[in-house]
């Protein structure tokens, strides 16, 4: 096969296809995201960008599986995802999951916490434990295998939750504004993480956020969601290359984009 | 500055325990109260030694002992497994809780004798009220463990799509631990109080069979020893179950002897 040649097209690794939510609450129905598709390629990198309300994190725990959308369909790793009300086993395998806050579990050490996805798929502990060390060696936390989560400080705590969504390998990484927790410098240093882990592991990522400088860091490709219901307002590629350094927030280009994104952000209301 | 903070309690506890033995027996000489009303520290020490030569008085602390035990087990499985179902059956709870609250509001002495009546003179009845004494703030704190698990935590064994067993047993009852043990805590002393009350009803037998007949014969420093024993066998329950907290929730803030240092 000639390299030089593209690949050829493959399947997309998720696909939304005119997903809708609505929730009954106390008030009525809140329609939280109108008809929605979104195509995400295998590797790429995508950000959802949008105030609160915009139903960013209503779509992302709908790809997770954590939600049922009212209507249209969600296909993870080319299989439908919700079949009759039951979620496919094989497509939940393939997604990895850290949320906005690090959800370790108190009572296990961090190596243990790092596992627990492989001890839930009966993997020995002899492997689970190998497997966690080098996890823990991939997000820079050696050496804290044997502590208690609340010995660790929030970045850290982030590190080991990456890399118990990463324990089985899966083929995309969802994050629900997974740093926004964490003080600015931490942040930033976890931007410059979270690329050099995404480079190495090969994954798709799709990663929720509200800090425009953030999304325009890390994406390939930024969906700017509206509110009321959450709709797509608009789609920027972001073409810098990789790996991108803390400097290209300084360029010209990156900060053209960032505008563009605030002016759209601001128009909203 | 460190270690004395941490070990002081090695030495203020044994200094206060002195200060007061000595307030009492500065009061017991100085006002001229009775012995038979209150004896000097010395005497009751005396006293105590006496009693603990006598074969009797194990016999006695062997049988209050088997009483709490037994009934605070059963107080565990009641509690623990009632505890457990009721916070994850919604209705369930909500239909049992004027029941299960009925049996706190009586008044439970009066229980006693009708047990007695059905029960007999035996360890049955005593058994029995120190069951129903522990079992509440066993059942309570479990339930509130249960219903408390962290939603985030929920979400990540749902992302997992780990099995309703693996969410029990290793998120939802590992969660409740805690609440569990403070409720242990507690239910460890009701089920002592419900022994020894049971043996003040009725029986030959134990520690407040004991105390009764010593009042009968108006045996104050013979009931001041008893009050020792009494006192010592409580602490001996209530720190087995400090040992079990330790044992069971290291991780736990409660437990954790080391400040957590803040890393990187």
């Amino acid at each position: 096969m000639n390299v030089d040649q593209p690949a050829v097209a493959v399947a997309d690794e998720i696909e939304l296809v005119g997903i809708e939510k609505r929730f009954q609450t106390a008030d009525g129905v809140v329609h939280a995201v109108a008809t929605t598709n979104i195509n995400v390629r295998q590797r790429e990198f995508v950000v959802l960008l949008g105030p609160s309300g915009c139903g960013k994190t209503t779509i992302l725990r709908m790809i997770a599986g954590l939600l049922q959308p009212s209507a249209g369909e969600v296909r993870v790793a080319r299989r439908n995802l919700w079949n009759g009300g039951q979620r496919d086993k094989v497509a939940l395998q393939e997604l990895g999951i850290v949320f906005q806050e690090a959800n370790l579990f108190p009572w296990f050490s961090i190596e243990d916490n790092v596992a627990l996805p492989l001890k839930l798929r009966g993997v020995g502990r002899r492997e689970r434990l190998e497997k966690a060390r080098a996890l823990c060696d991939l997000v820079a936390i050696k050496g804290f295998e044997k502590r208690w989560p609340r010995e660790l400080s929030g970045g850290m705590r982030q590190r080991a939750a990456i890399a118990r969504a990463l324990s089985y390998d899966p083929e995309i990484l969802l994050m629900d504004e997974p740093f926004g927790a964490l003080d600015a410098m931490t942040r930033d240093t976890m931007n410059l993480e979270i690329q050099r882990i995404w480079m190495s592991q090969k994954s798709t990522v799709v990663f929720v956020t509200h800090s425009i400088g953030e999304a325009v860091f890390l994406a390939d490709r930024i969906i700017l969601l509206s509110p009321r219901p959450g709709r797509i307002s608009s789609v920027t590629e972001v073409s810098f290359p990789r790996p991108r350094q803390m400097a290209i927030q300084t360029m010209p280009e990156f900060q053209a984009i960032v505008r563009t994104l605030r002016e759209q952000l601001e128009a909203m209301g | 500055m460190n270690f004395v903070r941490r070990h002081m309690t090695w030495f203020t506890t044994p200094a206060l325990i002195f200060v007061f033995l000595v307030a009492w027996d500065l009061y017991c000489r100085w006002s001229g109260i009775h012995p038979f009303i209150v004896p000097r520290p010395g005497d009751v020490v005396m006293q105590y030694g006496k009693l603990l030569q006598l074969k009797s008085l194990w016999n006695h602390t062997y049988i209050t002992v088997y009483e709490t035990l037994v009934g605070f087990f059963f107080a565990c499985i009641i509690g623990i497994g009632g505890g457990a179902l009721l916070g994850k059956i919604q209705w369930l709870e909500e239909t049992l809780r004027p029941f299960v609250i009925a049996t706190q509001v009586i008044p439970k002495i009066a229980l006693v004798s009708l047990f007695i009546l059905w029960f007999g003179f035996g360890s049955e009845p005593k058994i029995l009220v120190s069951t129903i004494l522990a079992f509440f703030p066993i059942l309570t704190n479990t339930l509130l463990g249960v219903k408390s698990v962290d939603l985030g935590h929920k979400d990540v064994m749902k992302s997992l799509n780990a099995s309703r067993w693996q969410t029990f047993s290793l998120l939802e009852l590992r969660s409740a631990l805690p609440a569990i043990i403070a409720g242990l805590e507690v239910g460890i002393v009701l089920a002592y109080i419900g022994a020894i009350v049971g043996e003040f009803a009725g029986g030959t037998q134990g520690l407040g069979y004991l105390t009764l007949e010593y009042q009968n014969q108006l045996n104050a420093p013979g009931l001041f020893g008893i009050l020792i024993q009494l006192t010592l066998i409580g602490f001996v329950l209530y720190l087995a179950i400090i040992v079990i907290r330790r044992a069971l929730i290291p991780w736990h803030e409660s437990v954790l002897v080391e400040r957590p240092q803040p890393l990187a």
